[in-house]
């Protein structure tokens, strides 16, 4: 029999995947964001989506980002053989996965300043692809480790493992969870901000995602029942409870949406609980398993020591980064963040009476002509993407 | 072709080259981000509490600058967690569970930087004056303790302690001996000081310029004033770390610090090369002071100084005159900008003015390039001083590296991004202060933040100023 983990490595398992969760849900709704700019058609229909998902983005991007970083010190502290295993057998999507998340820092830092037209074309090209390509590459590596296809001590690149059905539609699954998330936040932002068109524009691709979304689920657990033998049986076991209230949830959201019933905080808890729910059933289906059948918990455990700074450091979180999202998205939520100018220091200053006048007014219009490079680009991209894969597939 | 990719695979080169040019950019990147917050909020609290609208102008552009260095250093510094498993499983695979400790503790403070970066950058505008520098603060401790928690793992790799070997395995760690190692309290200081300096010599640097240029007003001199009294307070405190450090070095890595002075054998009466080059065991074009190394080890000439022949050659670092002479660079460095601080901290103390002349500020308009430089020079003389070791004397390089063979692919695609990361964090501080100049203070209000969305109607209640506003061409400003 396999050997049983301990207490902390458990605790400190089901801690990695509540840092997962929050990433595929704060990061992913970032990311999903990108791939409702990626679609949002020609320039003239596409500006307004674009400007909502450029504002909810934003302010918060770089923090939702730094779950990702979470992830994988918790993984190497926590489990340093599973991590070695990861990154050496999955070099390939992973580094197509980092190519991404350094496009779009690129694409953000440079979209807003940038001047000539078509910089400013290229760079918003660039971070709408690349929030396909990230989510993408990092769901074939979540599909290869479900199936167990991970070596435990691998000699190199292991292209069967990511290139797999699974894996192939877990990379799918997460583009459209991704999507899904961000679009039902959206709706939220747009009634937010009062914007009654694009609430329904949301509304209907949060839909159209929902739908999609479920479809990948569906196949990519039919899919595991051949791939991953353990994995589908603990699903439809143990783990069945937690896909029972992931699927209730993503109807729930369906209802919500199609009774106009845009709850700022109901339909985002139910949108989160339908990701979360899956996310935790994947984790409760692997386990005793770092790598089903073939990695033990135990065995891929840091030392206890590790394991409970692990656990001091998770606690550190909760009272210093907790509070710190909770000001961010409190201040983002009532508009207390924005971008725009006219600051209380220049109304401090004004009221000094220092050389300080007030500012001018002028809101210029969001580029739209760069839209359609952008989508052109987007779908090359993809097209590229695709080669990539008959390339490999053929080798 | 089994044979073929291990001997490829085995070649660690591609990936230490990797690795290097990563960190090499990245660090410069995380100078900003653990020292440009202080030097924003120095700004502002002289602008809020003095109400002086030039420290309030320069705040907030400044904010600006950092949100795009931060930006671009979140991404970079995200480049650097992954390559620490694609490049290094097995430095990361046995040695996680006692090396991640430290980056852990980094997490949390990555996470209050980027989030409060948020809040301080897009709070301009609504938050009271105090309220939004308050939010500011976060993001410069955080830096400060990030700093700390990253050099801490890289001491350990340097001074590995705190964890017990069973059959080869770790099998118990105490995180507090694993974060607090014999270097960590020289290495984390050192740092941190060098990335004051390096931030503030380079925005000291820009203004600089703009005083030669003749724009002498006082935002000006206060842009250069600001960064350049934070940056020359951490000289000489930099110094003298430098000068502990090195007794350090001699003491706990005796080999680096023999290929840092050109140690070849152990000796007592070691003397001081400056400069210099080794080419088959003789040095060449180098000056010596006959027993100054060993003064410096032991404050007495007859103090023994270990060569480099205490270790199998095996054993010893590669490239030796490379370390000495970025040992050399990065001292000379160091005093060159201790030397101008002095300068002005002198003139200051006399006449309270900046200086103006030439002589000054040509040579302070390159301080910050050389606080760069002699930054990284001191990253190469401590990286590949260690070599061969990975984890001194616990770990080669040659056995944590990883088996995969597409690093050499991956290191093309690296520096083709870093030189767009460069462009972009260049590029875009200059795209800006380009405006920021065509526009006058009073117009400045309405240019766009970095990455930010475009900027929504006015909440001042004055008319639109009537200046006619350049036009540049691009959809935002027209």
């Amino acid at each position: 029999m396999t050997p049983s983990p301990t207490a902390e490595s458990i605790a400190v398992a089901a801690i990695l995947f509540v840092v997962l969760a929050a990433y595929a849900l704060f990061g992913g709704a970032d990311f999903g964001g990108g791939i409702w700019d990626l679609l949002a058609g020609n320039a003239r229909r596409g500006a307004a989506p674009r400007e909502l998902i450029d504002e909810s983005i934003t302010p918060v991007w770089e923090g939702n980002h730094v779950w990702l970083v979470f992830v994988l010190v918790l993984l190497w502290t926590a489990f340093p053989p599973a991590f070695a295993a990861i990154m050496t057998a999955m070099f390939v999507p992973l580094a197509l996965s980092l190519l991404g998340i350094v496009l779009r820092g690129v694409g953000f830092a440079f979209r807003h300043t940038a001047e000539r037209l078509e910089t400013q074309r290229f760079t918003g090209a660039t971070f709408a692809a690349a929030s396909f390509i990230t989510p993408f590459f990092m769901g074939t590596v979540v599909g290869a480790v479900a199936t167990g296809q991970v070596p435990v001590h691998p000699a190199g690149n292991v292209l069967a493992a990511w290139t797999s059905a699974t894996a192939i539609l877990t990379g799918f699954l997460f583009v459209a969870a991704c999507a899904y998330v961000s679009a039902v936040f959206l709706v939220l932002e747009a009634r937010q901000r009062g914007h009654p068109e694009l609430i329904r524009y949301f509304s209907l691709r949060a839909t159209a995602a929902g739908v999609v979304t479920g479809a990948l689920g569906g196949a990519t657990f039919a899919e595991l029942s051949s791939s991953s033998p353990y994995v589908y049986h603990r699903l439809t076991g143990i783990s069945l409870p937690l896909v029972a209230i992931s699927i209730a949830a993503g109807i729930a959201v369906l209802g919500m949406l199609w009774l106009r019933w845009y709850h700022a905080v109901f339909l985002r808890a139910t949108a989160a609980v339908a990701v979360a729910t899956v996310i935790w059933g994947w984790g409760l289906a692997q386990y005793p398993y770092l790598f089903p059948t073939s990695l033990p918990l135990a065995d891929g455990s840091a030392p206890t020591a590790t394991m409970v700074s692990e656990f001091v450091v998770a606690a550190l979180a909760v009272l210093l980064v907790v509070p710190g999202f909770a000001i961010l998205y409190v201040l983002q939520q009532r508009g207390m963040l924005s971008a725009a100018e006219s600051d209380s220091a220049v109304r401090l200053a004004a009221h000094l009476e220092a050389d300080y006048p007030g500012r001018v007014a002028t809101a210029p219009e969001p580029a739209g002509t760069r839209v359609a490079t952008r989508v052109l680009v987007g779908v090359l991209a993809i097209r590229a993407i695709r080669d990539l894969f008959a390339r490999r597939g053929r080798r | 072709m089994g044979t073929m990719a291990h001997i490829l695979a085995a070649d660690p080169i591609p990936a230490r080259s990797q690795m290097g040019s990563s960190l090499g950019f990245h660090i410069i990147l995380a100078c900003f981000g653990i020292a440009f917050p202080a030097v924003c909020l120095t700004a502002e609290w002289m602008g809020i509490k003095r109400g002086d609208a030039a420290a309030l102008l320069l705040a907030r552009r400044w904010s600006k600058v950092m949100a795009v260095l931060v930006a671009v250093g979140a991404v970079s510094g995200t480049v650097l967690s992954y390559e620490m498993g694609l490049l290094w499983p097995g430095l990361m695979g046995p040695w996680g569970a006692a090396i991640g400790i430290p980056f852990s503790l980094e997490g949390i403070f990555f996470f209050l930087e980027a989030i409060f970066v948020g809040v301080y950058l897009y709070g301009w505008q609504r938050l009271s004056p105090w309220a939004h520098w308050w939010s500011g603060v976060p993001i410069a401790v955080s830096g400060i303790f990030g700093a700390m928690s990253v050099v801490a793992a890289n001491s350990w790799m340097n001074a590995p302690a705190g964890y017990t070997l069973t059959n080869g395995k770790i099998t118990s760690v105490d995180p507090w001996s694993v974060y607090f190692n014999a270097a960590t309290p020289y290495e984390t200081p050192h740092m941190i000081l060098a990335a004051y300096m390096v931030t503030g010599f380079l925005i000291a640097g820009v203004y600089a310029v703009g005083l030669l240029r003749g724009r002498r007003d006082r935002y000006h001199r206060l842009g250069f004033l600001i960064p350049f009294t934070i940056a020359g307070i951490c000289a000489p405190l930099q110094v003298m770390m430098g000068d502990i450090i090195a007794r350090f070095v001699a003491h706990n890595q005796p080999v680096k610090f023999a290929a840092m002075e050109f140690v070849s054998k152990t000796t007592r009466d070691a003397p001081e090369w400056i400069g210099g080059i080794l080419i088959n065991g003789q040095i060449y074009f180098g000056a010596a002071i006959p027993g100054f190394d060993s003064i410096l080890v032991g404050f007495n000439p007859h103090t023994t100084v270990i060569g480099w022949d205490s270790v199998p050659p095996d054993q010893r670092p590669p490239l030796v005159t490379l370390i000495h002479l970025s040992f050399d660079l990065m001292v000379g460095l160091g005093f060159f900008l201790f030397a101008l601080a002095a300068w002005q901290g002198w003139w200051w103390l006399f006449h309270r003015r900046v200086l103006l002349t030439p002589w000054f500020l040509v040579p302070t308009a390159l301080g910050g390039v050389a606080a760069v430089t002699a930054m990284e020079a001191g990253w190469v003389v401590t990286e590949v001083g260690r070599q061969p070791w990975i984890v001194y004397r616990v770990l080669l390089t040659n056995d944590a590296v990883t088996p995969s063979s597409g690093v050499p692919v991956t290191l093309a695609v690296i520096l083709v991004l870093y030189a767009i990361l460069t462009v972009v964090s260049i590029g875009v501080p200059v795209i800006m202060s380009r405006r920021w100049r065509r526009e006058t203070p009073a117009e400045e209000g309405t240019e766009q933040v970095p990455y930010g969305p475009p900027v929504g109607a006015s909440a001042g209640g004055r008319a639109p100023a009537a200046e006619p506003r350049a036009p540049d061409g691009g959809p935002e400003a027209s």
